[in-house]
């Protein structure tokens, strides 16, 4: 019987011929924790007696989400995951490397994978064909130690995606505008699956966008097929022999099948406290804006800072906003700087921080003040998220955001390139 | 058979409210760390929450991060099960590897304050305070083998494995 992307994974790790509501144990290609969820799993993993991990080369640590640590207790944590990765060859990926999902599709994450990690964006490697999904500390300590875990196959939304952007759009307002459509809870359980012949298209950087926002309809997953674009991104990354073709098979059952036309896409915005709550750039002009954040697993690739880069060239930030960039790792950071950018952001006024989380969560770099707003290329605009509920946090594309860096309010990009 | 008091909340409770990524510094604390729960929700609760009690949400319980220490928090504040509309997946799975029973069902005639009795066996949550009698989604057969062990960590002691 004909499968979604989700279903031939499983079935193939799980070694079943598995459909969706199935309950199947399967084998983890890669587990990872990152540093606020970690230290939890270290300690489950150690009360439970274990003491070898199922595959070290595939189970890492990532310190990012406190990057270099603000305080005595974080760095504390991040010892405990050092040593941690000391006594049992677990992989450790150290401050200023950059995000995990970043690291996890750069240089770890295959097509065809089964990828789980403590943090709900791990949906990021989706972008590869990987089934990646979020789960808790416990369930990582497990997989761990066992190299596996279970899951219960889910029914799959196929995502059909024709037409071109306009110019001003991006794959970031693509995903808002459809977790717009689909609402927070809109995908719960399911695993959304993207095709047509826009994705087809598709860069792997706008790919990973996409996937990395699946979690925010409360998908499982979010998955691409592997196909060209997938080999050249690999081939790039210097890991060509990585590349396997993945598609879903013809006639496989959706649990329904949403159609997007690229054209009729406007640049769009979350507004605060939730990212189901969207409007269009439009609607939201004069927003005033007191921080401009360009970064994150979502828009801290090369790509984004090159769209912020063209908008920000020559320009000044607005002296009542703050522009805070974080290039979401290492190799991107590099890049940022080979290719100029990192002098156009300073020169227009930009703090640059190192590579990883930054002001994402609200634990240092960038916490917003009472009654503040703060434009993001984030994920997430939960009340509280960025250190302060008395905070308002707006989602949108790099280029919204640096366009409203230079005006100093929520700006349509289309007036500034 | 469960007995305790309602604290209601809203829709879209996210695990931001429960546990926000600013207090990361508290998570190898967790004594320090449970004086916050839910405070970005109800800063009172923390103080007016007892033991057995019932943490009662809407729709989308629990979105947003994996944090595993959003449903440790709940769990340690005493409660005895999480009644929502709907919940989100991470959540979900997160709190039943702890062992804190999470039940769907129609939470909107509970109100803040009513008394509840659930009976886990039957299915059952019946408001003492305004009589209904609602039924909750049954909790899927693998997550209950996981529940019923206490937890996905002694689960794994006992089995050694999954055996779902
Ligand atoms: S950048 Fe933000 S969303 Fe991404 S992993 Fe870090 S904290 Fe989470």
């Amino acid at each position: 019987m004909a499968k979604t992307l989700a279903e031939k994974i499983l079935s193939h790790k799980a070694q079943a011929d598995a459909f969706a509501g199935d309950i199947v144990v399967s084998k983890v290609d890669l587990a990872f924790v990152q540093d606020t969820t970690g230290p939890l799993a270290v300690r489950e993993f150690k009360k439970s007696g274990f003491d070898a991990l199922a595959n070290s080369k595939r189970a890492v640590l990532f310190l990012d989400h406190a990057a270099p640590s603000p305080n005595r207790q974080l760095s504390t944590d991040h010892m405990l995951l050092r040593e941690f990765a000391l006594e049992t060859g677990a992989t450790l990926s150290d401050v200023g490397e950059g995000v995990c999902h970043q690291i996890t599709a750069e240089s770890l994450a295959k097509p065809g994978d089964v990828i789980i990690g403590s943090d709900s964006h791990t949906v990021t490697a989706g972008a590869l064909g990987a089934f990646a999904t979020g789960m808790g500390s416990s369930d990582v300590a497990v997989g761990f130690a066992l190299g596996k875990t279970w899951f219960r196959v889910p029914e799959s939304i196929k995502i059909n995606v024709s037409g071109a952007f306009q110019k001003g759009v991006y794959a970031k307002d693509l995903i808002l505008h459809l977790i717009g459509l689909t609402g927070a809870d809109g995908a719960t359980y399911q695993s959304l699956e993207f095709g047509g012949e826009t994705v087809s298209k598709m860069t792997m950087s706008e790919r990973l966008t996409i996937a990395n926002m699946a979690v925010e309809a409360g998908a499982k997953a979010g998955l691409f097929p592997s196909d060209e674009v997938t080999r050249d991104y690999l081939v790039k990354q210097g890991r060509g022999d990585d590349y396997a073709p993945l598609a879903a098979d013809e006639g496989a059952a959706y649990e329904r099948i949403i159609e997007i036309d690229a054209a009729k896409i406007e640049p769009t915005v979350s507004k605060p406290h939730t990212v189901d709550n969207t409007a269009t750039v439009k609607e939201l002009k004069g927003t005033k804006i007191q921080q401009v954040f360009i970064g994150t697993c979502t828009n801290g690739r090369l790509e984004d800072f090159a769209v912020a880069a063209a908008i920000l060239k020559d320009k000044k930030r607005n002296p009542q906003t703050r522009l805070i960039i974080a290039p979401a790792s290492k190799k991107v950071l590099i890049q940022c700087i080979k290719a100029g950018y990192a002098e156009t952001f300073i020169e227009a006024g930009a703090i640059i921080l190192p590579p990883g989380c930054a002001a994402c969560l609200g634990l240092h770099q960038g916490v917003l003040g009472d009654g503040e707003s703060c434009l993001s290329t984030a994920n997430r605009n939960f009340k509280g998220r960025m250190g302060n509920p008395e905070g308002f946090i707006y989602l949108a594309s790099p280029a919204t955001a640096a366009a409203s860096a230079i005006t100093g309010e929520i700006t349509d990009p289309r007036e500034a390139l | 058979m469960l007995t305790g008091k309602v604290f209601k909340f809203g829709d879209s409770i996210s695990t931001d409210h429960i546990v926000p990524g600013r207090l990361a510094h508290l998570r190898s604390n967790l004594p320090e760390l449970a004086k916050h729960v839910l405070e970005d929700a109800d800063p009172t609760f923390a103080e007016r929450v007892k033991p057995g009690d019932f943490v009662v949400g809407g729709n989308n319980f629990g979105l947003g991060s994996s944090r595993e220490h959003a449903p440790l928090v709940i769990k340690m504040s005493g409660v005895s099960a999480v009644l929502a509309k709907s919940v989100a997946r991470i959540f979900f799975r997160n709190a039943i590897n702890l062992g804190l029973p999470v039940l769907v069902c129609d939470t909107d005639k509970i109100e803040d304050g009513d008394r509840l009795e659930v009976d886990l066996e039957q299915g059952t949550v019946k408001d003492l305070t305004n009589g209904n009698e609602i039924s909750f989604k049954k909790i899927p057969p693998a997550m209950l083998c996981i529940l019923n062990e206490g937890g996905l960590m002694p689960y794994i002691k006992k089995h050694g494995d999954f055996k779902l």
